[in-house]
């Protein structure tokens, strides 16, 4: 009776195999280490790409699954960010200090380094004080383990908060988006100790690695994929058992579930906790390919465009996640890029660096209203599944709940 | 027989409305009881209030042995006492299969981590089969329950709450919109699981009350008017006034 994971979810392995020709393909086909004919900011390009679809997987297992429409799962993205890019501008720094006071005929006390690196690093928002919190910055792996426990107990308090006093749809909504903007505004400041509107710069560039960046972009890529991967196989692993089983009732009737004597509250909470985190490790493999973090990452727009992905991709479905997100911010880079062509009405023309918003927009809410399956829903169509008998109305009272047209068999 | 839950002197205002009125109310351990009353007089907010979605203003609620107090327990914890409802409306999760909803009704750990690491073992999946088999579903269990009729699905939530193994069974008009087979199938389930746990049903048809037949409780303006067997309370002159006469 009982069948391995694997036999009862083969959409994961047909995920996994896809992902791995992919980032075979582009290795093959890069500058690093193939035949160079995909130049490397695109490979770069690409694999940011993979890190927006890990992040959306976890806005599917969020909203998808659990109903929860958090619009600030891109907060616990640039945190995770910030969390390794400061490690890696303190080590280049200090690197770049040591080496021009080697110079000096004095050798340069341990506090003359650090003062001269936080010169370095904070003169550009008047300061050189190191602030408390990068007190870990010159450790790569106490960073490595902040950049999943810092958003982590952000995600721990803000959802024990609203969870708790059962803030829940549109309310818990606006709830996130809030949250997102106050830190966003707070680390704009200069004296957030993360120098403000600056951000984090240089952060593709790699301590004491001297190989050029295309090998550099490659490693970055077989990282996110292999992230990627693992984020995937998890997410299928808890949304196929039981727990999966109440994350949807969750969605559908969260009143039901807590009288079958489900703690509703503690479920979110770990779901919104651990996606936090799979968000945070897709942020900090994101901006060491891109390079740059700012707090404009944070703004409140980008977390709803990832809520516009994975409606698009079909939500509840975590293929469907990864097609939005790959599909969507792709498209978007085409478009905004410069690269797709105007087109002359004579009276006006559509640039449509201007315009792609307007189509995106208006695709969301022809997605909404017309194909609420999203692009996942193709696959039903070519595996031809039959449809139960459905008319468009909720399938549980709560808001999150996914409607009958959403659902497949 | 001892008791099971006792309610003795709740009251509940809601903006200035008294919807529960100095109420009482026991149950043995082992019993079937049936709670009539007309529209408004309570029924529903007795069982949010015996559940924990709605707090009492004054009043005790005791379970079990222990006599412990469920006042101050979460819904969630209330259930795991042992204390089961069913809505009016049937509610199933419709996306998910017959199975899946079952198993998930299944007394097991209701903690996050159990729940993760759960895998359905033989033995669950017989009990599974069993129920399915008891409420008559077993050819449904891959079928998503969405897609059953609203009889099938009252009998789904029925085996849910008898795959919950409560000691205490709320149930709300569990015979509301079925067919007379249905209805008998659900008052053969019902008498059925009252033999091992104390059941209570609120129904409005008078009919399905006389086919349990057990001991009727009257709610009226939030309090009880009257308690007995049901030739008793349909002639009882207050109960005739209020109810019956209309």
């Amino acid at each position: 009776m009982e069948r391995s994971f694997v036999a009862k979810n083969p959409s994961v392995l047909v995920f996994l195999a896809i992902l791995s020709l992919f980032t075979l393909g582009v290795t093959v086909l890069s500058e690093g280490f193939g035949i160079g004919v995909i130049s490397t900011s695109f490979v770069k390009t690409l694999g940011k790409t993979l890190c927006l679809c890990l992040i959306a997987v976890a806005m599917d297992l969020v909203w998808g699954f659990t109903g929860i429409l958090s619009l600030g799962h891109f907060a616990f993205f640039g945190l995770g960010g910030y969390m390794i890019g400061m490690w890696l501008m303190y080590e280049r720094t200090r690197l770049i200090v040591v080496e021009s006071l080697s110079q000096a005929e004095i050798p340069p006390t341990p506090a003359e380094v650090v003062d001269a690196i936080g010169t370095q690093i904070f003169g550009v928002v008047g300061s050189s004080e190191f602030p408390l919190i990068w007190a870990f910055s010159h450790s790569l792996t106490l960073q490595l383990i902040l950049v999943v426990v810092v958003p982590g107990l952000l995600a721990l308090i803000f959802g024990w908060l609203a969870f708790r006093s059962r803030v829940t749809g549109v309310y818990l909504s606006i709830l996130t988006q809030a949250m997102t903007l106050a830190l966003a505004l707070y680390l704009f400041q200069n004296d957030s100790g993360l120098r403000g509107n600056n951000g984090l710069s240089g952060l593709q560039n790699l301590p004491g690695v001297t190989v050029s960046q295309d090998v550099v972009s490659l490693w970055f890529l077989w990282a996110s994929a292999l992230a990627l991967g693992l984020g995937y196989m998890l997410a299928a692993w808890i949304v196929s058992g039981k727990f999966g089983s109440v994350l949807r009732g969750i969605r559908d009737n969260e009143a039901r579930v807590r009288f079958l004597g489900y703690s509703v509250e503690v479920y979110k909470l770990a779901v919104f906790t651990l996606t936090a985190c799979i968000a945070a490790i897709a942020g900090a493999l994101y901006y060491p390919q891109a390079g740059i973090i700012n707090p404009e990452e944070m703004a409140p727009i980008a977390s709803i465009y990832l809520a516009v992905w994975v409606a698009i991709g079909g939500r509840g479905r975590l293929y469907g996640a990864v097609i939005g997100a790959a599909f969507v911010s792709l498209l978007s880079t085409w478009f905004t890029g410069g690269q797709a062509p105007d087109i002359p009405l004579g009276f006006y023309t559509i640039k449509w660096v201007d315009w792609w918003q307007v189509l995106l927009g208006v695709s969301f809410v022809l997605v909404t209203l017309f194909a609420p399956q999203g692009i996942g829903g193709l696959f039903d169509l070519y595996t031809n599944q039959r449809h139960p008998d459905r008319h468009g109305a909720n399938l549980g009272p709560d808001e999150g709940a996914l409607r009958e047209k959403e659902a497949s068999l | 027989m001892s008791t099971l839950l006792e309610v003795s002197g709740v009251s509940v205002t809601f903006d200035g409305f008294r919807a529960i009125n100095n109420l009482s109310f026991q149950i043995g351990d082992a019993e079937l009881r049936s709670v009539i009353g007309p529209n408004g007089a309570g029924k529903t907010t007795f069982m949010d209030i015996i559940t924990g979605k709605t707090r009492p203003d004054e009043g005790r609620v005791i379970w079990g042995e222990k006599s412990v107090s469920l006042l101050d327990m979460t819904e969630a914890k209330i259930a795991q006492a042992g204390i089961g409802r069913k809505f009016q409306k049937p509610t199933v999760f419709e996306d998910q299969s017959v199975r899946d909803n079952l198993l998930m009704a299944l007394k097991k750990n209701r903690g996050w981590v159990g729940v993760l690491l759960y895998r359905p073992s033989t033995s669950d999946l017989q009990k599974v089969e069993d129920l399915a088999t008891e409420i008559g579903l077993y050819q449904e269990l891959s079928r998503k329950s969405g897609e059953l009729s609203h009889g099938q699905k009252q009998w789904l939530e029925i085996g849910m709450l008898l795959a919950q193994d409560p000691r205490l069974l709320l149930v709300d008009e569990p015979a509301a919109g079925m067919t007379l087979q249905e209805r008998e199938h659900t008052t053969d389930l019902l008498v059925q699981a009252a033999r091992t746990r104390a059941v209570v049903v609120v129904e409005h048809d008078m009919e399905f009350v006389r086919r349990l037949n057990c001991k009727v409780t009257v709610l009226h303006e939030g309090s009880v008017l009257a308690e007995g067997s049901l030739d008793h309370v349909t002639s009882n002159q207050d109960v005739i006034d209020v109810y019956l006469g209309r």
